[in-house]
């Protein structure tokens, strides 16, 4: 409650003024929240902590609906009309043909949107009131949710939900650890860890939390969930304060008896809050021509108007005159000429039926739709949103549920049965032309397998038989016997002998090589009974390593925020645990500082080998031939590979660093690549150890897919962050690439001269084939990039094209794109290797922007979701690898096999039905109206129906929207003929073969 | 030419349901429906299934046509146009406006005797009882019989809702511009002798506007009683109470003007006039032989080139006489037909040289 006297000028109160331009929404620029001090932040107005996702109420219901409702451009058309045919001059129509339609869509949104907003209102209530234990005064006291404040301290017990984004203070685990479920935020079940900062994990009693006044500065509401950087002042001194001591709101706090939390961000400010609603809307070409055909029809319905209009004036002044006797003229109207302009709005009232305006879709970016759900969904999940006059929405919809439905993407393993998490996008799929494909997770399985290792300049891992041949299949030798080790996982096995020899015998390097294992990773250890160990890997390659190197005697046994245990063969050895520099997509590597028991320091490193490789001490030379000797053989078997090294380091300098390494974290802007440099600069001049490699089984029916979709003339790239060499190998063995092929090229320039060069002459080898096989005599002309393109469309021969990383950044520049592309889409199949998560989605984008065409990207981890987001359709596996790949999808099944199904079943027959729905809708309409037009020459373009009003009135919406209903929602293309009369192709690839005929 | 689509690969992928009975089965459920295996049905075109198709076609087609032409052929009916605009015609002399009342006679023969109900229409060309203005012109809650809407009439009636304060009975454009001719036959059964021919005037008009939508407006036994209040429309000579003698077809419930008050959907059209019935089997309806007509021209059409007719008519099953039916089915047959035979020398020419050339879609 006190206020610290003597604060840092940097930090102290705000002026008064400064406080208060500040509204608590938009143009926050940092947060400053003061523990147990209400006044100070009452300052700010920070948004309280309750929340409305409602958008209604009692009163403001009616105008604030209709206003809604009358923004669709239906709504507002058909209110037009009917103020037309309120003039008796013009009205052709009585007005209640019009209304009723009208109120019967108005009304039945309406009580859709009145009861979409109870239940919002019912659950905001509900979680406004959840009671939560926050400390008022030094006791503690029940406070609804909604009551929490900024600056508050809370008390949270096991299995409660965290109210508000708060700071970890302190908690019922030693080292202020809890742990927390974030299945409502992002979908993860697996637990993970958050720690308190050291100097607040002490305060575990309320009476020293009452004293707390530390103030925490920190970045302004956002919605990246896995950030989060702030400083907290304390007792004249900062500490850094990261994603890692933050509970979130809508986590559930699990396995922890009790933890007490600061509000960082309350009610709409949280990461929840702030992530939910603003959908953004895909819409397919479908959707773009139906627009255009109406604004089409549209105009022709006015060009109908005019000419009716015009036959009208010179009706009434040819033979309307004469024709008096009988039918005299209204007394407002006068003369022919303002006759034919009544008349022309009467007949835009009678011919509107031939403009399907329901079927005009507004183009919005984002809308705010309250997404959030208090219920076992995932948020962000699109609750199907059925616009009800819209007859292409019932049969998206009707689409959407046959393919969750479908038991042939049914995987039975995981229970999971496809899903088709947007509506709106079923008739695109049988459009799609581009594949672009993650490999790891999405052509293979993702369950990787300790397979071979290269310690010391001297491979292990490959089987051989008692006369020592290298062994071949199905002859293998028995597994080696792990059964000197208690602690051993008998999952795994391992079949050559020689390495457990070496462990036993006491090797160095093959000690430190597991060491490394055991200790370098960020994996989880849970031991419920004594030698029972379950690992919680967040990636499965760490899991299959540190798995091997306890089967070899280097057991992790746990770990504390400080230290790392394991059990080297057989005793117990504590590591302090100094520094983890972790890993992330860009480092590609990840290391460990650790002192052991001598108190000796050495960093330990693993990662990818183009990036270790080339920070190694140059005495590791020779070493490293034989290694790289060994890294490119096993991924020329398909293995994924680290390498691993390790560096002594001595105390000063490692001091010296930690320093530097503190005030990086300490850093308000741009942290991240301020630690990055500080990282980069000790993983330097390292030793090598040697390397891993971890196999990763191709998924079932990958090729078979592959080879069906590229009959069906669907170009396949594959996007994958493994090794040129792997990923060749995986190419050959799903089809992609196959020996019969022309050429595979190899971009692996450096330079941008050399990619230049590389692509030329591929695109020349091409062409020289084409035009020996086409003409017959070489033509000399020299070809613009225009005819580039043309020529290489129709390029003889099949070719695949393997980029690299590094080339492919300098293929997508900006001048070299449009090569890169023409080169690229000549090719039957194409590999980029070695490309990060933003390249795969600059790939795509590329694709995208030139080609016109139709793009889908499949895989299922983080780093695919920038490229699933790219592209027009995004389709996540529901993998190993969490669930951010599906939260970001459009479709999500948990097989790549099922692609061929979903395209080339599902999709081709949404836009077949699609198709048809639209020229039956259109069809009937003209039909209808057109009558009208033909009748207007024989009543002296009166504007007279030929029909009963309430025919014209129900025809649209009950007497012809079944058929058409029915039939975009049904009908089907009968396979079979095609079955009998390709009777060499198997019953989907005729599909496919027809599928771009349409 | 069709068949049924059995998804024959309905091969589980593994055992069914959730092994070790997970709590909750997410396994979509093996409908037909789910499954999208609703049996289905696709006309598949070949030489096998279009040839015969055409030929049934042709074949059927062909026989009605003729059936419908030789039926509507059989049909007599002759047209006698007196609107008078020729200076020989004989009523040209009525087309002055100071010639009223005018009578004018024509002759005419007919070559062949009628036999069975004959019916007499007047007709009437290039006047507009669909125009829009026209046809909302009237106020059917009057014409039911409703005693208020009998003094108010509708807005519609407007500009003959109201004459001299008096609400108009029957309001409206459409019963200000009633036909108003007289028509009368007569048989010159010789030189100076001349019989004429019972017309019935009752028995034209439809049962239900008869007697369920138009009724005269409730009141006093008398008919002009029941129309006090009322003035005639402005064309009309005599008020509605007076259009026949006999009560029952007198009023709104007459049935010239019940046939009148409903409209014509095209500018040229005919409307029943009377019935002339059969007498007995022995003689014809209308012998073949010398007729006149004698008009009483009242109603001018000469202002907005209009015409007039007398349309004498027997009819058939098919209504009455209407060639266009047969022809258009024995033009579709032929065409029919003949594309059967031209695909089928395609067809026999062509068959081995491709495997595919059955397939037309």
């Amino acid at each position: 409650m006190t206020v610290p006297k003597e604060m840092p000028e940097k930090w102290a109160p705000a002026p008064s003024s400064w406080s208060q331009k500040k509204p608590s929404w938009g143009t926050e620029e940092e947060r400053r929240a003061r523990a147990n001090n209400r006044e100070y932040n009452e300052k700010f107005q920070y948004a309280s902590n309750c929340i409305k996702t409602s958008k209604y109420n009692i009163l403001t219901f009616l105008p604030v609906n209709l206003f809604e409702q009358f923004q669709e451009v239906a709504n507002t058309y058909f209110l037009f009309l009917l103020i037309l045919q309120l003039i008796p001059q013009i009205s052709s129509l009585s007005w209640f043909t019009t209304i009723v339609p009208l109120v019967l869509v108005l009304t039945i949104t309406a009580v859709k949107d009145a009861t979409d907003d109870y239940f919002r209102h019912k659950s905001d209530n509900q979680v406004n009131n959840r009671q939560s234990q926050v400390l008022i005064n030094g006791i503690l006291q029940q406070e609804p949710w909604m009551n929490v404040c900024v600056g508050d301290i809370i008390k949270l017990e096991n299995n409660q939900f965290v109210a508000a984004d708060l700071l970890l203070l302190s908690s019922s685990e030693p080292h202020g650890l809890c742990y927390i479920e974030t299945a409502e935020l992002d979908g993860e079940t697996n637990m993970k860890v958050r720690q308190a900062i050291p100097v607040t994990s002490e305060l575990g009693h309320i009476s020293k939390l009452a004293k707390f006044d530390g103030e925490v500065i920190c970045e302004p509401p956002n919605n990246k969930l896995d950030k989060f950087s702030g400083t907290l002042y304390w007792k004249d001194s900062k500490f850094a304060l990261s994603n890692q001591n933050m509970l979130l709101r809508g986590c559930v706090l699990r396995n922890t008896e009790w933890c007490f939390g600061l509000v960082i961000f309350a009610g709409p400010d949280t990461k929840l809050m702030q992530n939910s609603g603003r959908t953004k809307f895909k819409r397919t070409s479908i959707d773009r021509l139906m627009n255009t055909l109406v604004l089409w029809i549209f105009g022709f319905l006015v060009c109908m108007g005019v000419i009716l209009a015009i036959g009208n004036a010179i009706w009434e002044h040819e033979v309307g005159t004469h024709f008096q006797v009988y039918l005299p003229w209204d007394e407002a109207v006068d003369s022919a000429f303002f006759s034919g302009f009544l008349s022309f709005w009467s007949y835009i009232i009678i011919l509107n039926t031939v403009v399907p305006i329901s079927l005009y879709v507004r183009w919005r970016e984002g809308g705010p739709s309250a997404r959030l759900r208090w219920g076992p969904q995932y948020p962000g999940v699109p609750q199907p949103d059925l616009p009800l006059p819209c007859s292409v929405e019932v049969i998206r919809l009707g689409h959407s549920y046959f393919i969750n439905w479908d038991k042939k993407m049914f995987c039975v393993k995981r229970q999971t049965p496809a899903e088709a998490r947007t509506t709106t996008l079923n008739e695109e799929l049988g459009q799609v032309e581009y594949i672009f494909s993650d490999k790891t997770g999405t052509l293979t399985q993702n369950i990787m397998v300790f397979n071979k290792c290269s310690i010391h300049g001297h491979s292990y891992g490959d089987m051989f038989d008692l006369l020592g041949h290298k062994a071949e299949l199905g002859e293998r030798p028995e597994p080696i016997d792990f059964s000197f080790n208690p602690l051993a996982d008998n999952k795994f096995v391992f079949w050559d002998p020689s390495l457990l020899e070496a462990v036993k015998t006491g090797d160095p390097h093959t000690h430190e090589f597991f060491r490394l294992l055991s200790l370098c990773h960020t994996v989880m250890s849970e031991e419920k009974d004594e030698g029972e160990l379950y690992y919680k890997a967040q990636s499965p390659d760490e899991g299959a390593l540190v798995t091997a190197a306890r089967n070899f005697g280097f057991v992790f046994r746990s770990r504390t925020p400080k230290t790392i245990t394991v059990q080297e063969l057989g005793s117990a050895i504590t590591y302090q645990l100094l520094a983890i520099l972790d890993f992330n997509n860009i480092r590609k590597r990840m290391s460990v500082i650790v002192r052991n028991p001598e108190g000796k320091i050495r960093l330990y490193c693993k990662g990818a080998d183009t990036i270790l490789l080339d920070r190694l001490h140059p005495s590791t030379h020779e070493l490293l031939s034989a290694t790289t000797d060994h890294l490119n053989e096993y991924a020329g078997e398909g293995l994924r590979t680290l390498v691993l090294a390790y560096k002594d380091l001595d105390e000063e300098y490692y001091e010296e660093w930690a320093v530097r390494r503190l005030q990086a974290s300490l850093a308000q802007d741009s942290r991240e690549d301020r630690l990055a440099s500080v990282y980069e600069e000790v993983e330097n001049d390292m030793m090598l150890l040697g390397a891993t490699a971890i196999e990763d089984k191709l998924q079932q029916g990958v090729p078979e897919t592959i080879a069906l979709l590229t009959l069906a003339n669907i170009k396949i790239w594959v996007l994958t962050g493994d090794k040129q060499e792997t990923a060749v190998n995986i190419g050959y063995s799903c089809k992609m690439l196959t020996d019969d092929m022309t050429e595979v090229f190899i971009v692996t320039g450096h330079t941008v001269l050399e990619v230049r060069e590389e692509l030329r002459k591929a695109r020349e080898k091409m062409l020289d084939a084409s035009r020996t096989v086409v003409n017959g005599f070489p033509c000399q002309e020299q070809l613009s990039t225009s005819k580039l393109t043309s020529v290489l469309e129709a390029v003889a021969g099949e070719y695949a094209l393997v980029i690299n990383g590094h080339s492919l950044a300098h293929a997508l520049e900006a001048d070299m794109e449009l090569e890169f592309l023409e080169t690229a889409c000549a090719c039957k199949a194409v590999i980029c290797c070695r490309v990060t998560p933003l390249q795969k989605a600059q790939v795509v984008e590329l694709v995208k922007k030139y080609k016109k065409a139709v793009t889908l990207a499949i895989g299922d981890g983080a780093n695919d979701v920038s490229m699933i987001k790219t592209a027009h359709i995004g389709v996540g596996i529901s993998g190993q690898e969490g669930i951010q790949a599906v939260l970001a999808s459009d479709y999500a099944f948990s097989q790549f096999k099922f692609l061929q199904r979903l395209l080339l079943v599902h999709g081709r027959w949404s836009y077949l039905r699609m198709c048809k729905f639209l020229c039956y809708f259109f069809y009937k309409n003209f039909a209808f109206t057109m009558v009208h037009f033909w009748f207007g020459f024989f009543c002296g373009f009166s504007a007279q129906t030929v029909y009963d009003q309430y025919f014209i009135t129900l025809y649209n919406i009950v007497y012809t929207s079944l058929p058409v209903l029915a039939m975009g929602v049904f009908d089907q293309l009968l396979g079979l003929l095609f079955h009998r009369t390709f009777p060499s192709s198997g019953a989907w690839s005729t599909q496919s073969c027809m599928s771009r005929a349409s | 030419m069709a068949m049924n689509y059995n998804a024959k690969d309905e091969v589980d992928g593994g055992p069914p349901g959730a092994p070790g009975g997970a709590a909750k089965n997410r396994r979509p459920d093996n409908t037909a429906f789910k499954q999208q295996r609703l049996p289905a049905w696709q006309p598949i075109l070949t030489a096998g299934t279009v040839l015969p198709t055409f030929f049934i076609i042709g074949l059927i087609f062909i026989p009605i046509g003729i059936g419908i032409f030789v039926t509507s052929n059989n049909i007599r009916e002759i047209e006698i146009d007196y609107t008078g605009t020729e200076p020989s015609s004989p009523c040209n002399k009525c087309l002055f406006p100071n010639a009223t009342p005018c009578f004018c006679t024509i002759n005419f023969t007919l070559e062949q005797s009628f036999e069975g109900n004959v019916f007499m229409y007047y007709g009437l060309s290039n006047f507009y009882q669909n125009h829009r203005r026209y046809v909302k012109s009237r106020d059917d809650s009057q014409l039911n019989g409703d005693a208020s809407a009998l003094l108010n009439p509708s807005k519609e009636c407007e500009p003959y809702r109201r004459n001299e304060d008096k609400p108009i009975a029957p309001c409206g454009a459409i019963a200000n511009s009633m036909f108003n001719d007289t028509l009368e036959l007569f048989l010159i059964s010789n030189e100076s002798q001349s019989t004429p021919i019972p017309l019935q005037r009752k028995g034209i008009a439809w049962w239900t506007d008869k007697n369920v939508k138009f009724r005269n407006p409730p009141g006093g036994k008398d008919l002009e009683e029941r129309f006090k209040g009322t003035t005639k429309p402005v064309n009309w000579v005599k008020p509605v109470y007076m259009l026949d003698s006999d009560p029952n077809n007198s009023g709104f419930i007459n049935e010239d003007f019940i046939v009148w008050m409903r409209t014509a959907a095209l500018p040229t059209f005919r409307k029943l006039y009377r019935l002339i019935e059969r007498r007995n089997d022995l003689h014809p309806t209308l012998p073949a032989g010398q007729y006149y007509l004698n008009i009483t021209y009242n109603y001018p059409v000469h202002s907005f080139d209009g015409r007039k007719r007398m349309i004498l008519s027997t009819i058939s099953w098919m209504g009455g006489k209407n060639p266009f039916l047969g022809i258009a089915y024995i033009t579709i047959g032929s065409i029919s037909f003949l594309l059967g035979v031209v695909l089928l020398v395609i067809n026999h020419k062509y068959r081995n040289s491709s495997n595919t050339a059955d397939i037309t879609i």
